[in-house]
């Protein structure tokens, strides 16, 4: 259906013009000069802070710097916690999405709504939130202490959360979107040919809209590695135990803006390396 | 959640409007009581040039916040047609933005080295003045149901304690009266900012910090400040200068001028800075 409505739309502004501009520039490869200039200032925003980020690393004294036990720590833990944080948003936000998708309920557009809240929410607020909520003095975090003596500020478990929380979103928004727009006749024939509800999902509908998820588990997976803000309001900052990637380089900053820069570099190539990695195979498939 | 959130923000707000207003009174009653001990060299010169106008943008530590707030008024009263903008933030930020060619006249720094980032630089004219000092105190939850008494008292075990990182001047002064005092302290994160020490403690999910005597009493009753001797010897002090680029040097010295005068260390000294 939208695809019908594209060229339409697109053609229907530039009547006046195409012509010509399309002659000059040649058959198929006609890019509009309004949007060949915008596009490239765009590229070139975006791409330059990570050239200057290579130019000005420390190449001669990266080695040594890398080699430190603290930064393998942050590593490390950066990335168990990044995909700790990504499997519990498969666990819980699948579901998530599906019930939003699926069905209908009073309210819903308002829990949409919320539930894309972390994403515009500054981190820092999701921290605090996070600690009014399940710190040790928080609302939930205080029969958690009492009853089972479990408290999630400064432990490792409560940098999942908090990167949970945060990246979580894209997760359910990516597999909202992918459940939208797969038919849900597949589903309906299932169920009619006796299939509960729950089997035809987990055997229709989670084949069907495997890519999105897949898609959604990246963008989520991406967003927890590069979370700071309610990391260290909600877990705090231990070497080992709850200091990410981010965090060591921004205390890094503070007194050594080589070490920091460095540091950046490492999560800059782990970042890149899964995006691009991952993004070819997953995220246009979809 | 997000009301919570808002409300606490404004709780806090208005407690800070309170601190202030506080502090306000206090500066305004010992003003009385200061114009007869205030007849620096200083102070003459700030009040003998009548016409100052324009706006002052003054950059200074965020433990500075309440009283240059406080300052920053009164020199406007004093003044009338100046404006005094503060950009209030970490020194090693603050400092960076200077180098870079942030537009300020004034920089007044929670410590000499990171002032020593702007005299490197040469964006300094002078030599910097260190106006106050700020010595560190243990903030626990109110009551101290811990009884923490003293510096030793935190490496007990059981006890949650934060520190500052020690890339950040409190949680390097906290390291220095540690190691005075031989003590091995492992708390349970090291925070990035003083601030996010004491946020900790106020929220309960700390037992204590180490924080400055500022900050306790910039958090009203929410912790309770335990003095201990070994901060004497990680006293942080705080220089001031005129920038070089400063684009009002005229009205900046004055104010300037203001901190370091009688009237201006006694608002310090009311949000717990000591005399230099």
């Amino acid at each position: 259906m939208t695809s019908l409505h594209k060229p339409g739309a697109a053609t229907g502004p530039r009547t006046d013009r195409p012509r010509r501009r399309r002659v000059g520039t040649g058959g198929r490869r006609g890019v509009p000069l309004p949007l060949l200039l915008p596009g490239l200032l765009a590229l070139a925003f975006l791409l330059l802070p990570l050239v200057a980020l290579l130019i000005r690393a420390p190449w001669r004294s990266l080695p040594g710097r890398l080699s430190s036990t603290e930064v393998w720590q942050a590593l490390q833990l950066s990335l168990v916690s990044a995909t700790a944080a990504t499997a519990v948003s498969l666990v819980l936000g699948v579901p998530l999405a599906w019930l939003l998708a699926r069905t209908d309920f009073p309210g819903r557009g308002l829990v949409r709504a919320l539930v894309t809240l972390p994403l515009v929410l500054p981190p820092v607020v999701g921290g605090v939130a996070l600690l009014l909520a399940l710190g040790r003095n928080g609302v939930i975090g205080k029969w958690l202490d009492a009853w089972f003596g479990i408290t999630l500020p400064f432990t490792t478990a409560g940098v999942v959360i908090a990167e949970a929380f945060v990246a979580m979103p894209f997760l359910v928004i990516s597999v909202e979107g992918t459940l939208r727009a797969a038919d849900p006749r597949f589903e309906e024939a299932a169920t009619t040919l006796g299939a509960s509800r729950f089997t035809a999902f987990r055997r229709v509908t989670l084949p069907l809209i495997a890519p999105g998820i897949a898609a959604g588990a990246v963008l989520a997976w991406a967003r927890a590695l590069g979370e700071f803000g309610a990391t260290i309001t909600f877990a705090g900052n231990f070497p080992g135990r709850t200091q990410t990637m981010p965090l060591a380089v921004y205390l890094a900053l503070q007194n050594d803006p080589d070490a920091a820069v460095s540091l950046s570099l490492v999560l800059l190539t782990v970042s890149i390396a899964v995006l691009a990695g991952l993004r070819d195979r997953w995220m246009t498939t979809s | 959640m997000t009301r919570s959130v808002r409300r606490t923000r404004r709780m806090l707000q208005v407690a800070g409007a309170g601190a202030a207003a506080l502090m306000a009174l206090s500066a305004c009653s010992s003003s009385s009581t200061s114009s007869d001990s205030s007849a620096t060299k200083s102070d003459k010169s700030s009040s003998a040039s009548p016409k100052l106008s324009g706006d002052v943008t003054v950059f200074a530590a965020a433990s500075l916040k309440e009283s240059f707030s406080t300052l920053g008024k009164e020199f406007e009263k004093q003044h009338p047609g100046t404006h005094v903008n503060f950009n209030f933030g970490g020194s090693d930020s603050l400092a960076a933005s200077i180098t870079g060619g942030a537009p300020a006249d004034v920089f007044a720094a929670a410590s000499p080295k990171t002032m020593k980032i702007v005299t490197d630089k040469k964006d300094a004219t002078g030599t910097p003045a260190v106006f106050v000092r700020n010595q560190l105190e243990i903030a626990t939850v109110p009551g101290n149901p811990h009884k923490v008494a003293s510096l030793k008292d935190l490496t007990k075990p059981g006890l949650k304690i934060v520190l500052c990182d020690k890339t950040v001047p409190c949680g390097a002064a906290a390291q220095k009266a540690l190691d005075a005092s031989h003590l091995k302290l492992t708390p349970a994160s090291y925070e990035q900012d003083v601030k996010g020490a004491l946020n900790k403690v106020e929220l309960k999910e700390a037992d204590a910090a180490v924080v400055y005597k500022t900050d306790v009493k910039s958090a009203g009753g929410k912790v309770e400040g335990v003095e201990f001797p070994e901060s004497a010897k990680a006293i942080n002090d705080y220089p001031i200068v005129l920038l070089k680029n400063a684009p009002n040097a005229g009205t900046a010295k004055a104010f300037i001028a203001l901190v370091q005068s009688a009237e201006g260390q006694n608002v310090l000294s009311g949000a717990g800075f000591l005399k230099p």
